[in-house]
């Protein structure tokens, strides 16, 4: 393990736990102006975790462990798999342990947890909420996996950070198979961190949501840990995207001390364009009925099994 | 008689037996068979576990027995194929053993002494299957295998289900074993000769090769209930006492698992690769198949016998994977797919005796099969709950635990296939990953179902107030396969660098490179992938640790209890909980072709309004029924001939005497 290794590492888990919530806030104020409402500020969703901190925790009577624990698993997880991203250093001695294929099983294992946690207290709503996102999960996981795919098959491994090093130093060419599951993976981005149209995150309204049906009974330190694991899934997609599909700027071994400084920044460029973007997705499109959110899912598994077979086929 | 690993081994299954026979002195006594033969059963199996651990980098042993028939004696022999499945024989057996200690109750249908006997049978049968090698002593212990198993899924046979769900079961376990004996009947090519040793020497055409493959594995998928020979699963599994269903589930379907792998890399020795590809289709169907239909379940051991049916899916995929890998010569490859087979196995095994075993103590302590009829068990029930909880997250392939280790070498051996030189296959490979991903997230959506209904939420009876947690012995032997399913999580290097030496004699390849540290699993064949799952698993843990003694340092805040939000409804109570149905209800909805689905919807002017749905088997309506009354339709005309008189009959014999003697002058 060199030392820049370490501070990359460092850094990427520091930078993910405490910009998370500022991609959200970022997201948010976008959606509003281009809705025409007055925008909140980039650091509202900290003030929203600053006021749940200084809240009392109110369980329901029949919580169990597992509800009190969860919350820090899922934050746990999450911490986890933003250590194994490249997002501004491909060098991470973290990303030996675990590659892509077991990013998608943190995730799930994050989802899981967060499943069980919302059918612990056995409200109507909280197995609603369970079941709709487990419902979605076993069809945005696979079709993440494929994504994963066909960039592991262009790249011929599933370690992230060689995927991310090895899109950058080949020389610049279209990739076809790229374009299939770059649709595909937005689409899952979308489903799995409960954006429109599959999700409302500003609704609580019964009949169509699913995040926040899950959260309903958690409160105080507990709902921060949640809303804060929910910030930070949503950094880790956006990461994942760019490790993906738009990895120049990067850091590298190679690249050294100076290549991790330009990182940021550029970091956070792709952060506002992905997030202006992702607002501009959401404001465009209509939430689905429940009962389609399988058919939008499985397009993007089809899309993302059509990326492979492009691949295959064009062999590029 | 110097020590031999295969001796020992033998002493083991021979002690089963004894102790199988010890149980018939006092038979009535629950205290001396159940509570003094069982551990000493249990002890056997760790006994054997650590001998097949230890003897699987050593040589080939064989013997012969004198035992059988005069001029048939039994011939044994032990090789690392062998040896690993021992070793998954003995170490979950121990935990479900010594579960079965505390288990076993006064008054639950057959007697202690009898129980004892056929539990240790179906043990040392399943062991000598492992160890045979002539066709006949295979034989003999297969049926044992399948005599003692029916016998103990018939432990309350005085209830009618249960008697058909045994004779279903019966029926397809014979069916299986014709073919089986058929295929043993090809492999000799002429010889004549059943000894494994003849086989593996006969020369057999393509085309022979190719059918005794195919009767292989007709038989070996009817005992591991491949799709379209599941159907006795979902029945037998919920008929036999919880130990005895974790033990066909979990170890008994494996030894069809070992027959495959023996029959096409050892005694056909050289399997074509298009035979994969029928391997891997079946496998696909079985795994996606038995996981929707797990999905719909509401009695929660058939639910575990259909994810039995998926697991078994995905294992035999990975045998497909091995068989085209070797058919085209990619070795390193084939020894990746072989080892996440026997990977997948070794969990399997572990996990869904877990599971099981889980389900046992919910039923003791509730007597509740019924999905709808459970809930919050966590409180009342936390060893079990908890415990199961390892087993549900290791079956959903959630990494640190180890079905996820079988899943990434799985996924692995399909993703870096691209060189296979067939096109076509080429193609088809990445659509079967596709299908392995899907049918692992489904295993996640049952488990959280299975999991969530039993043990979270509000009791859905009054009376599940009082039960009670699994005693002390149960829960050590729950804690047995539990620890089992993290050890194989966490140190797979070390599990694979055993299960190499499988791969190395089946394929007779030289030792591959499957990790740079003993705790990074990087198999060469895999390019650049790695995967530490204890590396992972700390940074996890230390994350956690830390988020939560932060949170709890700066939080100045209270916790306190109060009622669940009602959302202002007055009323909330547990009935407004998903139920099992309710929970099933996208997966029903998302792929109604596959279900036979009949449905009573009340009207809005019902005065008492029913819903009723099931789920039906559509293999069963499609084929099953047809093919019974095809049967009966040829037994009826059979029938003709046989009219009772006995002239008739005399007139029948003297028509083929006269044929027979016309064909022969």
């Amino acid at each position: 393990m060199t030392t820049l290794g370490a501070v990359t590492q460092l850094l990427e888990i520091v930078c993910a736990m405490l910009a998370a919530p500022a991609f959200l806030g970022w997201v948010n104020q976008c959606r509003a102006w281009l809705q025409n409402r007055s925008a909140p500020s980039v650091l509202q969703p900290y003030y929203g975790l600053r006021k749940l901190f200084h809240k009392d925790v109110i369980l329901a009577e029949n919580a169990s462990p597992l509800f009190r624990v969860a919350p820090y698993v899922v934050f746990g997880t999450m911490v986890a798999a933003a250590a194994i991203i490249p997002s501004m250093g491909t060098g991470l001695p973290l990303s030996m342990a675990a590659d892509g294929i077991a990013l998608v099983g943190l995730l799930a294992t994050a989802r899981v947890f967060l499943s069980l946690a919302a059918m612990d207290v056995g409200t109507a709503f909280g197995t609603l909420g369970a079941r709709r996102e487990m419902m979605v999960g076993f069809l945005a996981e696979p079709a993440l996996l494929m994504v994963l795919f066909v960039a592991a098959m262009i790249s011929r491994t599933t370690s992230l950070p060689l995927i991310a090093e090895g899109l950058t130093t080949r020389a610049i060419a279209l990739y076809p198979s790229l374009a299939f599951t770059a649709v595909a993976f937005t689409m899952v981005l979308l489903a799995e961190n409960a954006r429109i149209p599959v999700d409302n995150p500003a609704t609580h309204l019964e009949l169509t949501m699913i995040h926040e049906a899950m959260l309903l009974e958690y409160s105080g330190r507990h709902l921060a840990m949640m809303e804060w694991a929910a910030s930070l899934k949503l950094f880790n997609y956006a990461c994942i995207g760019f490790a993906l599909f738009i990895p120049w700027g990067t850091g590298t071994e190679a690249g050294g001390p100076e290549g991790l400084l330009l990182a940021v920044p550029v970091l956070v460029a792709k952060l506002a364009a992905a997030g202006a973007g992702l607002a501009l997705v959401e404001t465009l499109s209509a939430k689905l009925r429940v009962f389609r959110a399988p058919e939008f899912l499985a397009t993007a598994f089809l899309l993302a099994v059509l990326g492979l077979l492009v691949h295959l086929l064009l062999g590029d | 008689m110097s020590f031999s690993y295969l001796n020992a081994c033998l002493a083991m299954l021979l002690a089963w037996g004894a102790i199988g026979l010890a149980g018939m002195i006092r038979p009535k006594s629950l205290e001396f068979a159940g509570r003094t033969l069982f551990p000493l059963g249990a002890l056997c199996g760790i006994a054997l576990a650590v001998l097949a651990v230890i003897s699987i980098a050593t040589p080939v042993e064989r013997d012969v027995l004198p035992i059988g028939l005069p001029g048939l004696p039994f011939h044994v022999r032990r090789d690392a194929l062998a040896s690993v499945f021992l070793a998954l024989l003995g170490g979950a057996s121990a935990g479900i053993s010594i579960f079965s200690t505390g288990y076993f109750r006064k008054g639950e249908g057959a007697l202690p002494g009898l129980l004892c006997l056929e539990y240790h049978v179906f043990l040392a049968s399943m062991g000598l299957v492992l160890l045979a090698d002539d066709a006949y002593a295979f034989m003999v212990a297969w049926e044992t295998m399948a005599l003692s198993s029916y016998f103990l899924v018939t432990t309350q046979h005085r209830i009618p289900e249960i008697r058909s769900a045994g004779f279903l079961y019966l029926l397809i376990a014979h069916v299986g074993a014709i073919a089986i004996l058929l295929s043993f009947g090809v492999m000799q090519g002429g010889s004549w000769q059943f000894t494994f040793d003849a086989m593996r020497a006969a020369h057999l055409s393509p085309g022979w090769a190719t059918v005794a493959f195919g009767l292989a594995l007709f038989g070996f998928g009817a005992k591991a209930g491949l799709v379209p020979l599941h159907v006795w699963l979902p029945e037998a599994h919920p008929a036999a006492p919880s130990p005895v269903s974790a033990l066909m589930s979990g170890v008994m379907l494996k030894t069809a698992v070992y027959g495959v792998l023996r029959v096409s890399f050892d005694l056909i020795g050289t399997p074509q690769w298009s035979w994969g590809l029928v391997a891997l289709g079946l496998g696909l169907m079985s795994a996606f198949y038995g996981v929707i239909f797990a999905a719909v379940q509401t009695d929660m051991k058939r639910l575990l016998a259909w994810s039995s049916i998926e697991n078994i899916g995905i294992i035999f995929t990975g045998v497909g994977l091995t068989i085209v890998f070797h058919g085209v010569g990619m070795g390193a490859l084939a020894a990746l797919a072989l080892i996440a087979t026997l990977y997948h196995c070794l969990n399997h095994a572990f996990m869904k005796s877990v599971l099981f075993l889980g389900t046992g103590a919910v039923l003791h302590a509730t007597g509740e099969r019924n999905l709808g009829r459970l809930g919050g068990l966590i409180h009342r029930m936390p060893w079990v709950a908890w415990l199961t909880l390892v087993g549900v997250l290791a079956i959903a392939g959630l990494p640190p635990l180890n079905g996820f280790v079988s899943e990434w070498l799985l996924l692995q051996a399909f993703l870096f296939a691209g060189d296979v030189p067939q096109t076509f296959v080429n193609m088809l490979l990445p659509v079967g990953a596709a299908v392995v991903a899907l049918c692992t997230a489904l295993a996640g959506y049952v488990m959280v179902k299975f999991f969530g209904v039993i043990f979270l939420g509000q009791p859905r009876e009054a009376t599940l107030g009082q039960a009670h947690d699994a005693g002390p012995v149960e829960r050590l032997g729950l804690l047995w396969l539990a620890l089992g399913c993290v050890g194989l999580g966490l140190f797979p290097v070390q599990v694979i660098e055993m299960l190499d030496i499988v791969a190395r004699e089946l394929l007779r390849l030289p030792p591959g490179h499957w990790g740079t540290d003993w705790w990074l699993l990087a198999p060469a064949a895999a390019r650049h992938a790695s995967y530490g799952p204890l590396a992972l698993f700390g940074v996890t843990v230390i994350v956690v640790v830390l988020a939560a003694l932060g949170v709890r340092a700066v939080y100045r805040r209270r916790v306190h209890r109060g009622p669940a939000w009602d959302c202002g409804f007055v009323r909330l109570d547990a009935r407004m909980q998903d139920t099992a149905e309710g929970f099933g209800q996208p997966i029903r909805h998302i792929f109604e072709p596959f279900f036979e689905m009949q449905r009573e919807l009340p009207t809005p002017f019902d005065a008492a309004p029913r819903y009723r749905v099931t789920v039906g088997d559509r293999l069963w309506t499609l084929l099953y029924l047809p093919l019974g009354v095809t049967v009966r339709w040829v037994a009826d005309l059979v029938a003709r001939l046989q009219q009772g008189r006995i002239a008739t009959y005399l007139l029948y014999s003297f028509v083929t005497l006269i044929t027979l003697l016309a064909l022969v002058l």
